[in-house]
């Protein structure tokens, strides 16, 4: 696996919604390029037709009665919004005018 | 006089394991409030020191210590351990109590429903102590990664208390509450359990419902008990295991009565010693040692004990470092300053831009490090070769254990290879901090339950011995760790603070 680039790091932090600093980038750029040469561990191990596991305790689909219950009031939900208006949140613009 | 009789009453009573509080309380010995007061007097004394909790809900732990009494006294049946405090670490959802993660993001959220676990908590009328410190979204082996303070180990307060569930560790250990609830994504109950001289325990995974647990790993997470002993362990895995339908990855499995196991017999049970976990490279020579001792013990008891080998057991650690940050980005991505957490407060062009600067801020390092990383492995073009490969390998892992249980009814190694490092020894070394790990991490890949037990001492500082059991096979854990602990005084001593 090539090295991971400062390019690459900016790509997956736009991914991540996440803003960072070009400083703190090349700390990240460092750190991942670090635990990746660990990760190559891993390639060495003959995994050829082994299925995967998402879930260790197998389950299927559950099911229940669809009966309708009772939800959080409005008020309650809308409690912890940092901003809200007539029990809606309320966000930046994101719809060009 | 009174004040010193109070005085003695008290340092009695915050050294008491939670079934011998429960005892005092039925027989009226002494009150729920007591026991409350009990707590909050042990706080005062020594929690500026400890400073285990981000939050303490000294009213409404009276509230309910009063009702407990009051119903007690009417004659009321009551579960049996009514009246014994609890402490809940900080990202177990409770109303009108916040709930931060020990994240900036989240510091000013206040939950408008209970955890599922808490909920149960309460039903069955214990009062809450408050809530405890932790790793940031229990990213971290030491909670050194709190976002608003250090933890410190209370057998040695320049030492952590281990993590992420340190708060929980640190406040049963310091006697500021009987008991606690932690979660487990990758060793975050046992770790600080064996660093803190406690019984830990890791339910199978789907044994507790995750409903209202604020969401890590969630193929990984588990909630489950900190206790004084193993007894405690049992009736507080009692209240909150069973099915729950708002958690549909718990499952639909009887929960037994726990204590019933405690005090059986255990000759003839077949334990494997997990040679790669107790000779591997990493276990310090005192917890290889103490370990060694314990099986000695076992062996005396009647069980048969013998090596078995987990041969995947090393790929562990890079295993859950592709998996665990994967799902992490996953679940950490709802927060986006829109419907609770924080918002950036900076002028901001765009929705993306408002999310992203709300990110940047309400995150710490680690937890920024471990959403890139996952993000990183799950984005085109290394999909298959990181995540894909690594839900093939912990395949392989959960196969070990399968054939392992073949032959034997539990396994044994250490919980973590050393004793309580120091405050900021590996904070600059994250990979060592990871390693803190390395005998814990393959239990929650595998999804099996596991426990840690106090098993010695090494420079006053305690060691943990791991159980680790069949899926859903909790009672023959408790059954050999109750076992094991009437065998020795371990878990007696308290730390002297």
């Amino acid at each position: 696996m090539p090295d991971v680039t400062l390019d690459d790091v900016r790509h997956v932090c736009r991914l991540a919604r996440l803003d960072l600093s070009t400083s703190e980038m090349e700390r990240v750029r460092g750190e991942l390029n670090r635990i990746m040469a660990h990760f190559h561990e891993l390639q060495a191990l003959d995994t050829e037709g082994v299925p995967t596991t998402s879930h260790a305790i197998p389950m299927s689909n559950v099911y229940r009665e669809d009966i309708p219950g009772v939800s959080l009031p409005v008020e309650k939900v809308i409690q912890n919004a940092p901003d809200s208006v007539e029990g809606f949140f309320r966000t930046s613009l994101f719809v060009e005018e | 006089m009174a004040a010193d009789t109070k005085e003695t009453i008290t340092v009695q009573l915050h050294e008491l394991t939670a079934w011998e509080l429960t005892q005092k309380l039925q027989q009226r010995e002494i009150s729920a409030v007591e026991a409350v007061e009990a707590c909050f007097d042990r706080i005062a004394a020594v929690e500026d020191r400890v400073k285990a909790y981000l939050c303490l809900t000294r009213d409404q732990a009276l509230q309910q210590a009063r009702e407990v009494d009051a119903r007690r006294a009417s004659g009321e049946a009551l579960p049996a351990t009514a009246g014994v405090p609890i402490a809940y670490k900080d990202l177990l959802c409770t109303d009108g109590v916040p709930t931060t993660c020990a994240s900036r993001i989240l510091a000013n959220f206040v939950p408008p429903y209970d955890a599922t676990v808490v909920e149960r908590c309460s039903q069955a009328g214990l009062p809450m102590v408050g809530k405890a410190n932790m790793d940031e979204f229990a990213m971290g082996s030491s909670t050194e990664n709190s976002a608003f303070q250090i933890t410190a180990n209370p057998w040695d307060l320049e030492r952590v208390p281990g993590g992420s569930s340190g708060g929980s560790a640190a406040a049963v250990a310091a006697g500021e509450a009987f008991w606690a609830l932690g979660t487990d994504t990758g060793g975050s109950i046992r770790q600080p359990a064996s660093l803190c001289n406690l019984v830990g325990m890791k339910p199978t995974y789907g044994r507790v419902s995750r409903y209202g647990v604020v969401a890590y790993a969630s193929s990984l997470d588990q909630v489950g008990p900190l206790t004084r002993d193993v007894r405690d362990c049992a009736l507080l895995l009692g209240l909150i295991a069973g099915r729950d339908q708002r958690d549909s990855t718990s499952a639909a499995v009887p929960v037994p009565d726990y204590t019933e196991v405690l005090g059986r017999d255990v000759t003839g049970l077949r334990a494997g010693i997990v040679r790669e976990l107790l000779y591997g490279e990493g276990i310090e020579s005192d917890v290889r040692e103490a370990v060694e001792a314990a099986i000695k013990t076992l062996d005396s008891l009647g069980m048969a004990c013998e090596e078995v080998s987990l041969p995947h057991s090393e790929y562990s650690l890079p295993c859950y470092y592709i998996i665990a940050p994967a799902e992490c980005s996953s679940n950490l991505a709802r927060y986006d300053g829109v419907r609770y957490g924080h918002r950036t407060e900076r002028e901001t062009t765009s929705v993306y831009d408002m999310f992203a600067k709300t990110r940047e801020e309400g995150f710490g390092d680690e937890v920024k490090l471990r959403i890139i990383k996952g993000t990183y492995v799950l984005s085109a073009g290394y999909y298959d070769a990181y995540y894909r490969k690594a839900l093939q390998v912990r395949t392989l892992i959960k196969r070990d254990f399968e054939q392992a249980f073949e032959r034997f009814d539990l396994l044994i190694c250490p919980t973590s290879p050393s004793v309580a490092f120091r405050i900021g020894e590996k904070a600059d070394d994250p990979l060592a901090m990871k390693l803190a790990d390395i005998c814990t991490l393959p239990i929650n890949l595998a999804g099996i339950p596991a426990m840690s037990v106090p098993c010695g001492f090494s420079g006053g500082l305690p060691i943990g011995m791991q159980l680790m059991g069949k899926p859903f096979d909790e009672p023959t854990l408790l059954q050999v760790a109750y076992a094991y602990e009437q065998s020795c005084d371990w878990h007696r001593r308290r730390p002297a603070l």
